[in-house]
């Protein structure tokens, strides 16, 4: 586990991969078992029938967890370094999706789905170093212009600040943009799909999936292997004394708000892609679920919170597929209050202090 | 002669709320039908919207009660406020066909209110203050998804309609649309009560203890203070506080829904009370009336306004831009938003602070200046020292 406030990178990281690997594959695997063994009670489709559905929506799982877990990477970075809640992280993915349909509908002029291959991976590959960049210095803007000035108010102070931007960007978006959804260009196929077992997989998903764990990976790398992460970790386990180290506070702190923007801006281009639309109070909700993998996780863990990213998603999508979506906000919420109640360190977090 | 009034009133404080309270709902009676105010609209529509705005200055109250003076962010406060509201549905409607005494069911609709606080204060309270905010923030959202997803209890989207307005009080008549007088005088005489309770309680063992909490929650602690049960305390007076104001609205609306218990009216309130000045009773209760009348009164009459005097349209670069035709009511919510932003940059005690509130918000700032002027042998004592005081809220 790669908390942010670990010493060093971990020993022998091949063979703690691979074990971690297994685990993953083993839990996704109990995970379609599970949905297959529920849903013939509930939905009435016999076992052979059931069976395709769970695969699909184990597969829709993983790419809803991805989203989730992109963001909440966000929100624990933060937390991890200057122990704020920052209640914008989830509008600033929003802002993102926004950003991306204006890349690619509106720059690159695409409504529909694009069949040809290349055309498909520069018109994704440019909406990411298009939107990721804009996103990052927003994110970083933020910081400099409101959090930093209050670095040392009493904790209060931040928390509201962070309400106030959370509502400013929303509600920018809202003048701009107008409310209610607006439409984002679906160019990855939706058509595609894998024949697997009987069950046909959607390859946007397999893509979601792939490209979001190619950018924690790339993370995790990024914390455990340069300077700058070490940096990064330094200050997350305490920041007077990588300061005396001559650890530059101000562009860690920066850095990190950096970081946590490019993977908002991935989220919000993801959002775009798989659900085709996107409105101004889309980060609320994604923001709240965002912070419950983050917390499940343990705040302030880079692993953890990708872990719960991840858990979040199979929960609400077995909510979902067992036909009450409806509650899903609700049993997230549970989640949330049961981890805090009985575990408020998380999953993979080490106990915190709890003055407050 | 002023010094000697102070004196008057702080030794008598429930006594000058009674006549300060008076004084205002006099003037609120009488200038409604004196020109700036009559042109807006009439004066029974000014009664109306003073009784509205007296439903957020009870909230703002309430929440300035857990965040002014116990230092806990509430972000969910909504939630009591609808829980309040359906409390007096569920007791007098044609949907229960129950119809129970209205001036009872304020203190039952404020109880249960006050128990879901407990209940969801009793596990939160024991956690780190930034876990507090975001339980709260779920629980709100959550309340009002509960309401609409229990469609056979609650009537879903519709909510429930058709409430029973309060039966005549002596000396008032029967309340009515066309009577909003009525509901100004009893709100008038429920947030006189309220904050003659606040006050005695902020002056009190409790509200010492709220105040030493709220500075440094391990001094409090060492010395004896049940953190706990003080800061539950808190947390659910101000649950209470809302659901009492959730109940004269259900009463005055006639129908409760989930959509009037968005995060947006806990952002409002939340907005009130920084506004008004954490801590200071009466001062977030000017911030949640003035906020009130600018949201509901000015900004909707504000292109009304702006035809009248014949302001003209012009071309701001691309844009073209008729001021009559903004729908400056839209913007309410950027306008909290920068506003909130803004108090926290440059005046986090609000317009009207709080004494002892306003030194501890710029108590980093001091020592900061301290570092930089003095003995530089204190250096290593000053950053501890501050970080202890941000610590503690």
């Amino acid at each position: 586990m790669t908390s942010l406030a670990s010493p060093a990178a971990p020993a022998r990281p091949i063979a703690r991969g691979l074990r971690f690997v297994g685990i993953a594959i083993a839990a996704i695997v109990l995970y379609t078992v599970a949905l297959w063994l529920a849903l013939p009670p509930v939905s009435g489709l016999t076992s052979a029938q059931a069976f395709p559905v769970a695969i699909q929506q184990t597969v829709n799982a993983l790419s809803i967890g991805s989203i989730y877990a992109l963001i909440a990477l966000g929100y624990t970075m933060v937390y991890g370094i200057i122990e704020l809640i920052n209640f914008a992280h989830g509008d600033v993915f929003m802002v993102g999706a926004f950003v991306s349909i204006i890349f690619i509908g509106g720059i690159m002029g695409q409504t529909g789905p694009v069949e040809n291959i290349p055309l498909l991976i520069v018109l994704i590959g440019g909406a990411l170093l298009f939107t990721m960049p804009i996103i990052a210095f927003l994110n970083v803007s933020i910081e400099r212009l409101v959090y930093r000035p209050l670095r040392n108010a009493p904790r209060l102070a931040p928390l509201i600040t962070a309400i106030g931007v959370s509502f400013i960007l929303q509600n920018v978006a809202l003048v701009v943009a107008g409310s209610g959804d607006r439409s984002a260009p679906q160019v990855f196929p939706l058509g595609w799909h894998l024949e697997l077992g009987g069950a046909s997989i959607s390859v946007l998903s397999i893509f979601i999936f792939v490209l979001a764990l190619t950018l924690m990976i790339g993370l995790q790398v990024f914390i455990s292997r340069t300077r700058l992460g070490r940096a990064m970790r330094a200050t997350a386990q305490d920041r007077e004394a990588a300061s005396l180290m001559g650890v530059d506070q101000n562009q860690t702190i920066s850095l990190t708000f950096l970081l946590g923007g490019m993977l908002a801006a991935a989220a919000g281009l993801i959002w775009g892609l798989r659900f085709g639309f996107v409105r101004q109070d889309l980060g609320f909700n994604a923001g709240l679920k965002a912070f419950t993998s983050a917390v499940l996780g343990g705040i302030g863990n880079i692993t953890g919170a990708a872990i719960g990213g991840f858990v979040i998603g199979f929960i609400e999508n077995f909510a979902s597929a067992l036909g009450f979506s409806r509650w899903s906000e609700f049993l997230v919420f549970m989640v949330l209050t049961f981890v805090l109640i009985f575990k408020p360190s998380g999953l993979f977090g080490h106990a915190t202090g709890d003055r407050a | 002669m002023l010094n000697r009034l102070r004196d008057a009133s702080d030794s008598h404080r429930s006594l000058t709320i009674v006549v300060a309270m008076a004084i205002t709902t006099i003037l609120m009676y009488v200038l409604p039908g004196l020109p700036p105010l009559s042109v807006v609209q009439g004066s029974n529509i000014w009664y109306d919207s003073f009784a509205n705005a007296g439903v957020f200055v009870l909230l703002a109250m309430g929440l300035n009660v857990v965040i002014g003076m116990a230092g806990l962010l509430d972000l969910g406060y909504a939630a009591f406020f609808a829980i309040g509201a359906y409390a007096y549905a569920y007791s007098n409607s044609p949907f229960s066909g129950t119809d129970l005494p209205f001036i009872p069911m304020l203190f039952v609709g404020a109880a249960v209110a006050g128990i879901f606080g407990i209940l969801l204060g009793a596990p939160t309270l024991r956690l780190r203050g930034d876990y507090l905010a975001i339980m709260t923030l779920g629980f709100g959202e959550i309340v009002p998804i509960v309401f609409l997803n229990l469609d056979k209890f609650t009537r879903g989207t519709n909510g429930i309609g058709g409430i029973y307005r309060p039966e005549p009080l002596p000396g008032l008549g029967a309340f009515s649309p066309s009577s909003p007088f009525n509901y100004f005088i009893v709100m008038v005489v429920i947030v006189t009560i309220t904050m003659i309770l606040l006050y005695r309680l902020q002056d009190s063992r409790i509200g010492r203890a709220w105040n030493a909490i709220r500075e440094d929650e391990l001094a409090a602690a060492a010395n004896g203070i049940n953190t706990v049960t003080t800061k539950l305390l808190a947390f659910s007076l101000g649950a209470t506080t809302s659901g009492l104001a959730g109940v004269f609205n259900a009463s005055k609306l006639t129908i409760v829904s989930p959509d009037q218990f968005l995060f947006t009216v806990s952002f409002t309130v939340l907005a009130m009370v920084i506004l008004g000045g954490m801590g200071n009773i009466w001062g977030v209760a000017v911030g949640a009336f003035v906020v009130y009348n600018i949201q509901v009164v000015f900004l909707k009459s504000i292109n009304g306004i702006i035809e009248t005097l014949g302001v003209p349209a012009f071309d701001l670069g691309p844009v073209h831009v008729n001021l009559a035709k903004v729908p400056f009511t839209d913007y309410q919510y950027l306008l909290y938003g920068v506003a909130l932003v803004l108090m926290m940059l440059l005046r986090p005690e609000g317009l009207f602070p709080n004494q002892r509130r306003r030194q501890e918000l710029h108590i980093a700032e001091e020592f900061d200046e301290g570092e930089q002027g003095e003995i530089t042998g204190a250096m290593g004592a000053a950053p501890g020292a501050a970080g202890d005081a941000g610590g503690a809220l």
